[in-house]
């Protein structure tokens, strides 16, 4: 048993649910965007915001903003613990993962909070 | 002709490993790659490898050929060659000990942690633990397993962490006692496998189905290994 402490759910395996849920949520989302864009051929802003008044797109819109910041947190943590180790960058490779855990989870969190600035006009 | 060309390094001599090209005779016929080292230890004794039972068995000369893992005994060079030239290395990801020869502590660590033996605390009965013919089939595929360590070393995410990542060989005994009806040990097991690194660091390229001279698939295993792990969660 190995144990960390800069997963999501310190559980390998609720860090792999996150990321498959997540990922069927942003491909749902993907589809739904790229689709509307085909149907509506030529749209513009008016139809634009008009779809993202909507409650359900909205909601539709932070499940995958929440989606997202999941997945790619659990995405870049498994990147930063396979290449920045002290296995392969000695004492160095510590002070560099945590500091880019740190700056990425900071990274997040801003576009989190705006995400929900711009989708709701809050 | 076949150019050859081989990793050397002996620690007492060399500061640095070196790659030694040279030239073998293989008389035109399609001998296996272990034969060609043989040839060359007939002519250099000094070239250093692991070698038993010349015949897929004892999973001793585990080597890297032109780039892919495999035993040298039960691989021909039609396999192995690419434009008459045999580029041979020892294993990837583990410490080299000296020429072709790579220490394994890490890998059998990593084995070691799966309790690669039969856990029942009942009573033995008089003859043997019984199991239905459709018990047994679940351990095809799992008990042929010999350890060579071609499947781990090819595995990337066991070379990043060889140190927590049980890899693709300890994984594949991990289900092979799972899936055995006599072993009651399957939570305890379980347990010690849902951190984010024994298990979860395969990302299911399969460069490990790829490489196993026995055509075992560790992938198929450790999806296995996930589905009892998420039925035991949920």
């Amino acid at each position: 048993m190995v144990t960390s402490t800069a997963t999501m759910g310190r559980s390998g395996l609720y860090d792999w649910f996150v990321q498959r849920v997540s990922a069927v949520i942003l491909l749902a989302y993907f589809l739904v965007c790229v689709g509307w864009m085909l149907v509506n051929n030529g749209f513009g802003y008016t139809a634009w915001t008009a779809l993202f008044s909507q409650t359900w797109m909205r909601v539709f819109s932070l499940l995958a903003l929440i989606s997202l910041a999941g997945h790619a947190w659990v995405g870049l943590w498994v990147v930063f613990t396979d290449y920045l180790t002290e296995r392969m960058l000695g004492p160095t490779g510590k002070v560099l993962r945590v500091l880019a855990e740190t700056i990425s989870a900071i990274i997040m969190v801003i576009y989190f909070i705006w995400g929900i600035k711009i989708l709701w006009g809050l | 002709m076949l150019q050859v060309s081989i990793y050397r390094y002996n620690p007492e001599t060399d500061l640095e490993p070196y790659m030694q090209d040279m030239q073998v005779d293989t008389g035109g016929k399609d001998l296996m790659v272990l034969d060609v080292m043989e040839l060359i230890k007939a002519d250099d004794d000094t070239v250093v490898y692991r070698r038993s039972c010349r015949e897929g068995v004892c999973g001793s000369d585990g080597v890297n050929m032109n780039g892919t893992n495999g035993l040298a005994c039960v691989t021909p060079l039609s396999k192995a060659v690419r434009k008459n030239k045999l580029v041979l290395r020892p294993l990837p990801g583990l410490p080299v000990i000296r020429d072709l020869v790579v220490d394994m502590s890490l890998f059998y660590a990593q084995y070691e942690k799966v309790q690669p033996y039969l856990q029942n605390p009942s009573p033995a009965p008089a003859i043997e633990r019984l199991q239905s013919p459709e018990e047994r089939e679940k351990l095809d595929g799992l008990y042929e397993c010999i350890l060579c360590a071609c499947c781990s070393t090819a595995c990337p995410s066991f070379w990043w962490n060889p140190d927590r990542f049980i890899g693709p060989a300890g994984l594949l005994q991990a289900y092979r006692f799972l899936a055995d009806t006599r072993d009651t040990a399957t939570d305890e097991r379980l347990a010690r496998l849902a951190d984010p690194f024994s298990v979860f660091r395969c990302h299911g390229i399969q460069a490990c189905v790829n490489v196993c001279p026995k055509g075992l698939n560790p992938t198929r295993a450790i999806g296995h290994i996930r589905n009892m792990l998420l039925s035991r969660a949920t």
